[in-house]
């Protein structure tokens, strides 16, 4: 009992505690100890908070639980709505999962302006939290929006070279993008009278509202917009290799883990569940996009020389799988796109670890830099050789899975698609183990690297829950999948309706 | 000559009649103490004492207004109206006096600028911008337009020492007689054509006859005066040479105080008479405002220049609430105004408050290059900038974003689509250049010494007022909205706002009955 009565404010609990803990550190003298240390217990407390959801989840239910749903603003009526579903749960925990290591892996990296770095990292996570549990679209577009400051100033101030370039970029494609979702927010709100999402999507199945027929494919594109230079889907991808390279390796691993999910993420929510016929309708082209992504990001990362930049393209590929699994509107590739999200959260968290642990001794990313390294930092290489066969979907892997499902939807969906996106597994194969042969394996070819130091504490602490989570989400993907499925089940409803309608006439 | 007795009693203002002008007069008072006692203290003292009888005189003022709220009604044979509306632009004006009075406490003393007439004239500043905010009498609203003006026009010169200053000066004063010039003929025309000078009356007379040729006329006039008092565009062109010569904490007074002041009247001529044929001079007026002072905005290297081309955008912004045709309508881009002139004083003081203390002496320092790395050398007035400039792009959780919002979403609701479509796109302009400023203070490293002294107690509160009000605006917009919703129907005509009130009504039901 005890539990259910503080359900309604877990949710608040887990989105507010970094917020709390920034807010702290504020106040709190340049310490850079303490407030390390501070951080790790504030991002510790919220993850620990966070698995109560799991633990008390309704698997088996597909609606919103730990619901809390407070007037805020009566006029425009907008709520406090807060409420997670199969899709969300996770994407939540792997915010939290993903943030202490964030600050473990920042631990030495960063020594300059400390205070700020970690104040703003805490406020990222609040805004990543919150845009997965809020419920209301004003709520949900207050924290989308609240994500880019925060990761637009650690790229900008704790970045490399070209880092005011990179974060101006990032902004400005992000900002300018979510406009357009606004104006079609703006535009709901003014027809129903109302920013619940649950509200809104009960109003347009039952088709009252005025004038959205002839809106419904701007809506659609408005939203989908936002979302597509999220995720990022091709050709909307070029800020992200420019974002990664001059992030820092705590924005990198936020970034590709978390942030890159809110435009999948969205599409799932939004784009599915309130415009399920052009959902339908645009589905060709996006998946042609989605295709795109996976093949010509797989290829432009083979061929790049900057570890970090690699990684980059390989999220554009990954990411690629995700669109065509939801836009497959199967249950297995939706399953697929889930798993994929969560999967890719973890393993290229930690590939941005590595190669931040690497810079941090070498201050570069050029792989031609590296040669040899297996026998130099051994721990450093069999962690890398786990999370890059985990990135590739060796079987009982985290990678392996997602993949799989997607690839079953899609040749459920159209078999040509299935074939064109079973090659990007081979490509990303390719050139993640050829960038892995290159770095570790062969001669010492700069006596520099000889005297490079093999992994820390710290660096073990950030790392080694990574690997753990790639193997336990490879052995027992249902412990996911489980919540994941009556979720995707109830997105996939109006859809599969709008369907047999089509065919019924 | 008996029954010329009563009529001549009534014809003398009442007790109460003063009561709805209290502010004014406390402010006056005020002032003139000010003025008096200038010469009879030393110059070391006077700067400090004057400011703080000044900074009294405001909350005097605020508290007058407050027993002023508590007996609404006509004054002054119908000439002053005393409504929630007016009180609204009462508190606002007065308060942004208050809050530049704080923030110059100390750029008075780094200047070397002499007290004394600095202090009484912002305060009979504040005496017109409140008058105008509660005239419904042309004549009347033309006399506290001036009085208005011209304490900025001095004040805009007060430097001056400075070339630049005196121009300001001079080009605000010669282009603003001009414009309230073309106020003035307005009047006159819209007399001849009603043969009245009270809002209500000629509001009343509209709705009885068609209109002739001459309103058409008397409202491009009056548009014209009033257009320029508000800078926007075709008649902004004054703004950034202005702004950039005037005393910072001055412009913080001049881009929000008297601009308040003359979006009331806007309200008020525009609305409350409900004359044709000015919804698409309007719209023309909010497109053109946004586009020509963001793009302007995006070359400037001057932050005070810059911070004038976006005040030119956020006029066009504010516009855009203007372009309403039915009363329903009306209502919400009344209150959508209304709150946006509030949220836009606080972050454009708050601003204004930032420059001038980091301008230092003889405003040495207000370029771009200036403000390179100032947010490690002094954290805490960068993020406060900050906060000003992310509400001016209008991101969440900062008025800004809520004055935005719900302009544009009155304007969805009149189906404005275009102009608010050019709006959104404008307002992903403006992001770039104010992020500019942020981007040089905390991402690059800084390329001079830029001496920043530490700030003190009276900039210190006025920067709490106005991030706390940004803030507040932003997480909390509702008592302020309803309040101007509340506003709203005393400026609209009695009639239309019933008419109002059963549309409301009948628009859901019929929306379900076409499906």
């Amino acid at each position: 009992m005890s539990t259910d009565s503080l359900s309604p404010y877990i949710l608040t609990l887990v989105t507010f505690v970094p917020l709390a803990g920034a807010l702290f550190l504020t106040v709190l003298p340049r310490r850079d100890r303490d407030i390390r240390i501070i951080s790790l217990i504030v991002s510790l407390i919220a993850f620990v908070a966070s698995l109560h959801l799991p633990v008390y989840f309704h698997r088996s239910q597909a609606g919103f639980q730990y619901e809390i749903d407070k007037q805020w603003i009566s006029s425009p009526n907008i709520h406090y709505h807060m409420g997670i579903d199969g899709i969300s749960l996770w994407l939540v925990v792997l915010t939290t999962f993903l943030t202490p290591l964030c600050v473990l892996i920042s631990w030495k990296s960063v020594h300059d302006r400390v205070k700020e770095f970690f104040i703003l990292l805490l406020i990222l996570e609040t805004a990543l939290i919150g845009v997965f549990t809020s419920l209301d679209l004003f709520l949900f577009y207050f924290f989308w929006e609240a994500t880019l400051i925060p990761m637009a100033l650690l790229i900008g101030v704790f970045g490399h070279e070209r880092k005011v370039y990179a974060a101006v970029k990032f902004f400005m494609y992000t900002m300018i993008a979510s406009v357009f979702m606004l104006a079609a927010i703006l535009w709901l709100y003014a027809q129903t009278g109302t920013f619940d999402f649950v509200e809104i999507e009960k109003q347009l199945q039952a088709g009252t509202v005025t004038n959205f027929p002839a809106a419904a494919q701007w809506l659609f594109l408005g939203f989908f917009i936002a979302f597509a230079v999220k995720v990022p889907l091709f050709p909307f991808h070029t800020w992200l290799p420019d974002a990664h390279v001059e992030a820092p390796t705590a924005g990198s691993v936020l970034l590709a883990g978390v942030l890159l999910k809110m435009g999948t993420y969205g599409m799932l929510r939004f784009n599915l569940s309130l415009f399920p016929e052009q959902s339908r309708h645009n589905a060709p082209w996006i998946m042609i996009l989605a295709l795109i992504g996976i093949i010509y990001g797989a290829l432009v990362a083979m061929v790049q020389p900057n570890m970090k930049k690699l990684i980059a393209y390989s999220s554009v590929s990954h990411l690629g799988f995700v669109v065509l699994g939801i836009f497959s509107f199967t249950q297995l590739g939706l399953n697929g796109a889930m798993f994929v999200m969560l999967a890719h959260g973890v393993s290229t968290g930690g590939l941005f670890m590595l190669a931040g642990i690497l810079h941090e001794r070498r201050h570069t990313y050029e792989i031609a830099e590296f040669g040899g390294l297996a026998s130099i930092m051994p721990v450093y290489a069999a962690s890398y050789l786990f999370i890059v066969l985990a990135s590739v979907g060796l079987p009982l892997l985290n990678g392996f899975i997602g993949e799989f499902l997607v690839l079953s939807g899609a040749f459920q969906a159209r078999a040509a698609y299935g074939v064109l996106a079973a090659t990007g597994v081979i490509w990303s194969a390719c050139y993640l183990l050829w960038m892995y042969q290159r770095v570790f394996y062969g001669k010492v070819t700069h006596p520099v690297n000889n005297s490079l130091g093999d992994l820390i504490g710290f660096e073990k602490a950030a790392i080694w829950p990574c690997a753990a989570a790639a193997l336990l989400m490879g052995v027992a993907p249902i412990l996911w999948l489980g919540a994941i499925d009556p979720a995707v089940h109830a997105a996939l409803t109006p859809i599969v309706q709008v369907a047999s309608k089509v065919v019924g006439q | 000559m008996t029954h010329f007795f009563p009529a001549l009693l009534q014809a003398i203002p009442q007790g109460v009649d003063y009561i709805r002008i209290l502010p004014e007069l406390v402010l006056s008072v005020f002032g003139i103490a000010v003025m008096v006692l200038d010469p009879l203290v030393d110059e070391e003292k006077s700067q400090k004492l004057l400011g703080y009888i000044a900074l009294v005189g405001t909350i005097a003022g605020l508290a007058s207004t407050w027993y002023m709220a508590s007996s609404p009604g006509m004054a002054f044979s119908d000439m002053v109206k005393v409504d929630t509306f007016s009180v609204f632009f009462h508190y606002l004006v007065i308060a942004i006096a208050g809050v530049v009075i704080l923030s110059s406490f100390e750029y008075m003393a780094v200047q070397r600028i002499r007290a004394g007439e600095y202090y009484a004239l912002i305060l009979f500043g504040v005496v017109g911008m409140g008058l105008m905010s509660s005239a419904v009498e042309l004549v009347l609203i033309f006399v506290a337009l001036e009085i208005s003006s011209i304490s900025t026009y001095i004040l805009a010169g007060f430097r001056r020492h400075e070339a630049s200053s005196s121009e300001s000066s001079l080009k605000y004063f010669l282009l603003g007689s001009f414009a309230t010039a073309f106020f003035l003929y307005g009047v006159a025309m819209m007399f001849g054509a009603t043969g009245s000078t009270n809002i209500d009356v000629i509001g009343q007379k509209l709705q009885a006859v068609p209109a002739s040729v001459l309103v058409y006329v008397a409202m491009a006039l009056m548009f014209v005066g009033l257009g320029f008092k508000v800078a926007a565009a075709p008649f902004h062109v004054w703004t950034p040479d202005v702004y950039e010569g005037a005393p910072a904490p001055i412009v913080g007074l001049m881009s929000t105080g008297p601009k308040a002041a003359a979006f009331a009247v806007l309200l008020r001529v525009v609305f409350e008479t409900n004359a044709p044929g000015l919804f698409w001079m309007l719209w023309i007026a909010a497109a053109l405002s946004m586009t020509l002072g963001n793009i302007g905005a995006l070359v400037q290297n001057n932050i005070k220049r810059l911070l004038a081309y976006s005040s030119i955008a956020h006029a066009g912004y504010l516009l855009v609430a203007f372009a309403m045709t039915t009363p329903q309508n009306s209502l919400n881009g009344i209150s959508a105004a209304m709150f946006y002139t509030a949220a836009y004083a606080a972050m454009n003081v708050g601003a204004f408050a930032v420059i001038s203390h980091f301008a230092n002496a003889g405003e040495r320092y207000v370029t771009l290059e200036d403000y390179e790395g100032l947010g490690r050398t002094s954290p805490l007035l960068a993020a406060t900038l900050t906060i000003f400039l992310l509400s001016l792009i209008g991101i969440p959780m900062t008025g800004g974003f809520f004055a935005k919002f719900y302009v544009f979403s009155a304007a969805l609701r009149a189906n404005l689509i275009w102009l608010t479509l050019i709006g959104v796109a404008n307002s992903a302009i403006g992001a770039y250049y104010y992020l500019r400023i942020i981007v040089v203070m905390y991402m690059k490293e800084p390329r001079k010494v830029v001496p920043v002294m530490p700030v003190s107690f009276g900039l210190g509160t006025a920067l709490a007022i106005s991030v706390l009000a940004t803030l507040y605006l932003g997480i909390l917009p509702n008592r302020i909205l309803q309040y101007a919703q509340e506003s709203a129907h005393y400026v609209l005509p009695r009639a239309s706002v019933t008419n109002a009130a059963n549309t409301n009504q009948v628009t859901p039901t019929s929306g379900v009955a076409e499906h």
